[in-house]
């Protein structure tokens, strides 16, 4: 009787054997292999690591998905834990949901027509160069539109909503008598947030920058609608192999690099971690 | 007195960020949906007057339609298929210990820490690998990778303690292992269900990057969508985003209100026993 219950898995595991594990070992052995004359060549071989990680223009990319990836998930959290605290404590319980389902609307348009929007923001005659024009701030249009940073405002819009709503669900978590005890004990607010508030507060907020991390790392369309052609990241620069050179050795073995990235951080900070408890 | 203009200073200093980040969050919406009705051929400043055109052409885009029907379709069927594996998946997690529970778990949630990118690639090749041609059927196979993880998450992060006392309870009655899965568990797991099937829903209709991958003429929206971002800025796309917005800010609040007026009912039920 004990034993059966393990059985209703098992569609669950065949599709994910089939639709997961076994992509992804096959990715892992592409990775290795080249491309001849338009011909696959399954000789094992690091060309291809060589090719993106050596000299060449393809390493600044990887540095720049990483830094790109880093700079994005840090400014979303410190973006999004201001509005979750003020929200989680400082503001009446019906009124906070009310402001989050507001602030989480803009969610539901398409993820790329959001950052298809930013560029009517942020164009050379978008919203934002042509009110500073207007005003007389700037006497010439600032270049936003097409760069890293543009990219990076894109990570952070969206981000910013899942880290808000992930901080937001920590910070409610803790009970209120841990405040009470910390005013009792003497603490002032800023003395209660460093030592209670935060700590008890870091799992749910690592976890989720780890995964605004590992969407940042992956993601395609959002640099390649608004970081333009000039500075790639890692992920265009995968699609790149694909669809300029037919090299799908080539873009295997930049998701293998992708993957070590990720897996290099959940390293570092996995022990924090709670992936269970999204 | 210095206490009272701190509070004023604090409240108006929450109130600023807070309203500052609904700004920053409502900045680029607004604008998609205030130049979706540009009477003119760019939508960026100024803005020369009230058009519904843009809409109209939409309508009469007869690929974009049929790939509107083809996520909707795509979108049901991948939320249907990742529920129900997602629930017979959390169940004999829930239900199992040591290493069969721990692979189990790493099995199903280790996805969400791959990008929808490595993932499709991997698709991609294998089709490659196995000779087929790429499909909205390879596409249905990935998105239900990409759903099971997060409503396996939601489903087993409900299926409480409790549970065995009701599956006594059934067994006692006769009910073969199945039968309790599908006549007591699932009915007492309905809200978990239903919202995984919701976010699986939400995933696949939105999702582009496998969907790039692995279709070539049997296309979804967002590859459609795509295809317009490639022709530039134009008040189109401003329109297609605004109805895509429109639709899902719908749907929510119908499920909303058929979620009060479930809730209200069962309440009423409860008064009356």
């Amino acid at each position: 009787m004990l034993r059966r219950p393990l059985l209703f898995a098992v569609p669950a595991v065949v599709w994910m054997a089939v639709f997961f594990v076994a992509p992804f070992i096959l990715l892992i052995l592409f990775s290795f292999w080249r491309i001849e004359d338009q011909q696959l060549v399954r000789e094992f071989g690091l060309q291809n690591y060589e090719r993106i990680l050596g000299q060449g223009p393809y390493a600044v990319s990887v540095l720049r998905s990483i830094q790109v990836a880093l700079v994005s998930t840090l400014l979303s959290c410190l973006v999004a834990y201001p509005v979750a605290y003020l929200l989680a404590f400082k503001v009446q319980s019906r009124l906070a949901r009310l402001f989050l389902v507001l602030a989480l609307l803009p969610f539901w348009t398409s993820y790329l027509v959001r950052s298809y929007s930013w560029l009517l923001v942020l164009g050379q005659s978008g919203v934002v160069n042509t009110a500073l024009l207007n005003t007389g701030l700037i006497s010439e249009p600032l270049k936003i539109a097409y760069t890293k940073w543009a990219t990076i405002i894109g990570f952070v819009h969206f981000f910013s909503m899942l880290m808000l709503v992930t901080i937001f669900a920590a910070l409610v978590k803790i009970p209120k008598s841990y405040r009470l005890a910390a005013a009792d004990l003497g603490a002032s607010a800023v003395s209660t947030f460093v030592r209670v508030i935060l700590p008890l507060s870091a799992p749910g907020l690592l976890t989720g920058a780890f995964l605004c991390f590992v969407l940042a790392i992956g993601d395609f369309a959002t640099p390649q609608i608004l970081g333009g052609g000039q500075e790639m990241l890692l992920s265009q620069t995968a699609m790149l192999f694909m669809q300029r050179n037919f090299d799908y050795t080539a873009t295997a073995a930049a998701s293998v690099i992708m993957m070590g990235l990720i897996l290099i951080v959940y390293l570092v900070i996995g022990r924090w971690l709670r992936l269970e408890r999204i | 007195m210095i206490a009272s203009w701190l509070r004023i200073f604090g409240l108006a200093g929450s109130a600023l960020v807070l309203l500052g980040y609904l700004i920053f969050v409502y900045l680029p919406v607004g604008v998609l949906i205030l130049y979706s009705f540009q009477d003119g051929s760019v939508p960026l400043p100024p803005f020369r007057g009230f058009s519904t055109r843009w809409y109209a052409e939409i309508f009469s885009d007869n690929r974009l339609m049929a790939a509107i029907w083809r996520s909707g379709l795509l979108a049901v069927s991948s939320a249907f298929l990742a529920t129900v594996l997602a629930f017979g998946a959390a169940y004999a997690a829930v239900k199992s210990t040591g290493v069969n529970k721990a692979v189990l778990n790493w099995l199903m949630i280790t996805p969400l820490t791959v990008s929808y990118l490595v993932l499709g690639l991997g698709l991609l090749l294998t089709l490659q690998w196995v000779g087929l041609s790429r499909s909205i059927w390879s596409l249905l196979m990935g998105h239900v990778v990409i759903s099971i993880p997060i409503s396996f998450l939601i489903i087993s992060s409900q299926l409480g303690r409790y549970l065995e006392t009701f599956e006594r309870a059934a067994a006692d009655l006769g009910a073969s292992p199945l039968k309790t899965l599908v006549f007591v568990v699932a009915p007492i797991s309905a809200p978990s269900l239903v919202a995984s099937f919701f976010i699986s829903l939400t995933t696949s209709w939105d999702e582009f990057v496998m969907a790039f991958l692995l279709t070539r003429f049997d296309t979804t929206l967002p590859v459609e969508i795509w295809a317009m971002l490639r022709r530039g800025l134009q008040p189109t796309t401003n329109a297609v985003g605004t109805l895509v917005f429109a639709v899902s800010l719908g749907t929510i609040l119908i499920l909303e209100v058929c979620w009060t007026l479930w809730n209200r009912q069962n309440k009423s039920a409860e008064m009356d026993r």
